[in-house]
């Protein structure tokens, strides 16, 4: 319990060769939610994307057990014209996990199952895309504006699968701007935004 | 892997997926040729190689835009990417499904293509053989030309012009050894060479389109 899940050291990171944040450190351990706040374009997707391991940290370090983060964008990588099942089976059998049922379950999805993704409302879709999660089995979520368009049942539904997911040994990383009602702590990203640096300036200047 | 390759090839199949897209423009280019160059048979048969071999390869290059693009913009190639799959397997499984759905049925098809161009009946099996050989060869280079434009809007034209000089030496030996095949020479030059090009692409190609894929994802 002690060793943390996921663990950031003075970690900078640049978007469109951009220093956005730096000197980013932070624990986390296992049971344990942390949530990302900060105003828009403060750099929470950059910071998931950059722990998630799709770009590179521009320095400091990331340690974290190899292949333990499963992560949820903004899109939710559903294909239209396949059938609700058949998208989650194709990540199931993916990360190697046997069964949907048990994440269409979870997320209300069960009497969509053979319904073609296309013909979902934007919420059903972003249940799919959460159900995602489920069948990944992996410890750490990271979840950038995972409540985007859910309605309040189903806001309440992801926050008590988080719950249970946290309780199962697993963390949440969670960049959002609602209140979840999660026993977590808060982390505001706009703290670590770098103090203005010449060069960065003159660019801009020019720009 | 396997899940991936079902897929893609379902994809492909369902509507919107381009499935005969590849198809109906290597008939339509190979029902044209005649009207446009006129039906002297003695003329057809001698271009016959080279314009089988000219439309496989446009009609190649006709979905390979698509290869990646559609995974970059509903977010399943950020997914794919942080999934326990190496992503030099991606782009070849990807590559795999591309060619299952237009250089396979391509390679099927041509023989039938090919009486329309009076390519004598000798020929016809040396036709599927380099067909079966050397268009993987273009899947997996088209796939690095997709995997390098993947972030572009409208990146089809860049595409074209980074993957067709890649082409040429599949080309240039899949359309000769049909010719000489066609002439009753024997053609085990050009197809032992053909049959190198496609084994160094697979081999080396998935490499540079994973890191291409790599950068364009940042």
């Amino acid at each position: 319990m002690t060793t943390p899940l996921l663990s950031l050291t003075d970690v900078a990171c640049t978007r469109g060769g951009l220093r956005i944040l730096e000197g980013v450190t932070f624990d986390l351990l296992a049971g344990e939610a942390l949530i990302l706040r900060g105003p828009n374009g403060s750099g929470k997707t950059t910071l998931l994307r950059t722990i998630a391991g799709l770009q590179p940290p521009e320095s400091g370090t990331i340690a974290a057990e190899p292949e333990c983060i499963a992560y949820a964008a903004h899109a939710d990588g559903i294909k239209s014209t396949l059938s609700v099942a058949e998208n989650l089976e194709f990540w199931a059998g993916l990360f190697g996990t046997a069964s949907i049922d048990e994440a269409l379950a979870a997320f209300d999805l069960a009497a969509l199952r053979s319904r073609r993704a296309q013909s979902l409302s934007a919420g059903q879709k972003r249940r799919l895309g959460l159900a995602r999660l489920l069948v990944t089995g992996r410890r750490i979520w990271a979840l950038d504006e995972p409540t985007v368009s859910l309605d309040q049942s189903a806001v309440s539904l992801f926050a008590e699968r988080v719950r249970r997911h946290l309780d199962d040994g697993g963390a949440a990383l969670v960049a959002t701007h609602i209140d979840l009602g999660l026993d977590a702590r808060t982390l505001d990203v706009s703290e670590f935004k770098p103090a203005r640096v010449a060069t960065g300036a003159f660019d801009e200047s020019f720009l | 892997m396997i899940g991936l390759l079902k897929r893609d090839v379902m994809l492909a199949m369902r509507a919107g997926g381009g499935f005969g897209l590849a198809l109906a423009f290597f008939l339509i280019v190979v029902v044209l040729v005649p009207f446009g160059v006129g039906p002297e048979r003695e003329v057809l048969a001698r271009i016959a190689p080279g314009v089988l071999w000219l439309g496989a390869l446009l009609a190649c290059l006709l979905s390979l835009d698509r290869l990646f693009a559609t995974d970059y913009e509903d977010g399943s190639l950020d997914l794919l990417a942080t999934a326990p799959v190496p992503l030099e397997g991606v782009v070849l499984t990807k590559a795999l499904a591309h060619w299952i759905t237009t250089g396979l049925p391509l390679t099927i098809v041509a023989p039938l293509l090919g009486a329309l161009l009076n390519l004598p009946g000798e020929a016809a099996g040396a036709l599927v053989l380099t067909l079966l050989v050397g268009t993987p060869a273009l899947s997996v280079l088209g796939a690095f030309g997709a995997a390098l434009t993947v972030g572009l809007k409208r990146g089809g034209l860049l595409l074209s012009l980074l993957v067709l000089p890649l082409y040429v030496p599949t080309l240039i030996f899949g359309a000769d050894a049909v010719r000489r095949a066609s002439d009753g020479l024997t053609a085990t030059t050009p197809m032992l060479l053909l049959g190198l090009i496609t084994l160094g692409t697979v081999a080396i190609v998935p490499f540079a389109a994973a890191g291409a894929l790599r950068v364009n994802l940042r």
